[in-house]
């Protein structure tokens, strides 16, 4: 099960995902990024404090974004990946491939310098 | 030691296939990083199953077996009557392929062969049995 919050914050659209993201709710994290997509975000920030499990059904979401992003100018970065979660992100070398950062300050920083 | 749990092919089982493994392995005094890649791992090989040979009917079943034949060595099985999914007659796609073809498949035979140390398939009195051997 797994509950998306958005919010808007600075500009940036922030998208909070709460609890495990499997084969059968992910799904609903990739209608949250469409939507913010659709509505014109170009920083989108994924919240992942309280993101407890992501099986390859998710991560293949976010990888399923990367080139769209590149063309339409749209910076995605993910923070507060807890431990567990951040390393099936490693296995894959997918750490490499998203950005990454702690902290919400931080994400939203490398958000800013990355639209300049 | 040796553990069962029986399954509908439904995706929507798979949280109580994850919790069954971890709680397992937790009695096990596995420790945590290991439980966490072995619980990933497992949903991997059932999700396929579900969606790829039983079209997530969950009128099908899997059966999932978890023995601990010696110290450090971890076996689960997997059984199942539907078509054989051999991950490994699958070659795994490049980063850059999946990312290019925007495929949201293709991840899960990565992980799976990344977690586990072999995996090997057969058949029994009609059954698959596709077995995953972990020493942790």
């Amino acid at each position: 099960m797994v509950h998306i919050k958005r919010l808007q914050e600075n500009g940036a659209d922030i998208i909070a995902v709460i609890g495990e993201i499997d084969a059968s709710s992910s799904i609903e994290l990739d209608l949250a990024i469409a939507k913010s997509v659709g509505e014109g975000f170009k920083r989108i920030l994924v919240d992942c404090h309280a993101l407890e499990y992501i099986s390859s059904a998710g991560l293949g979401v976010f990888m399923s974004y990367i080139e769209e992003f590149r063309d339409k100018k749209i910076q995605m970065v993910l923070y507060g990946l807890k431990e567990k979660v951040i390393n099936t992100f490693e296995i894959l070398g997918l750490a490499e491939l998203l950005h990454i950062r702690e902290n919400k300050n931080e994400a939203l920083k490398l958000a800013n310098e990355l639209s300049v | 030691m040796n553990y069962r749990y029986n399954i509908g092919c439904s995706l929507s089982n798979l949280k109580g296939i994850r919790d069954f493994v971890r709680s397992t392995l937790n009695e096990n005094h596995v420790p945590e990083m290991q439980i966490s890649a072995i619980v990933l791992a497992l949903d991997e090989m059932c999700s396929n199953l579900m969606i790829h040979a039983h079209h997530c009917n969950p009128n099908h079943f899997l059966e999932l077996h978890i023995n601990h034949p010696d110290k450090g060595t971890y076996v689960f099985e997997i059984i199942d009557d539907g078509s054989v999914f051999d991950i490994n007659q699958f070659a795994e796609p490049g980063m850059d392929s999946l990312v290019h073809e925007k495929r949201k498949g293709g991840l899960g035979i990565r992980l799976v062969k990344s977690i586990m140390d072999k995996i090997e398939y057969t058949s029994e009195g009609g059954k698959n049995i596709c077995r995953l051997t972990k020493e942790v």
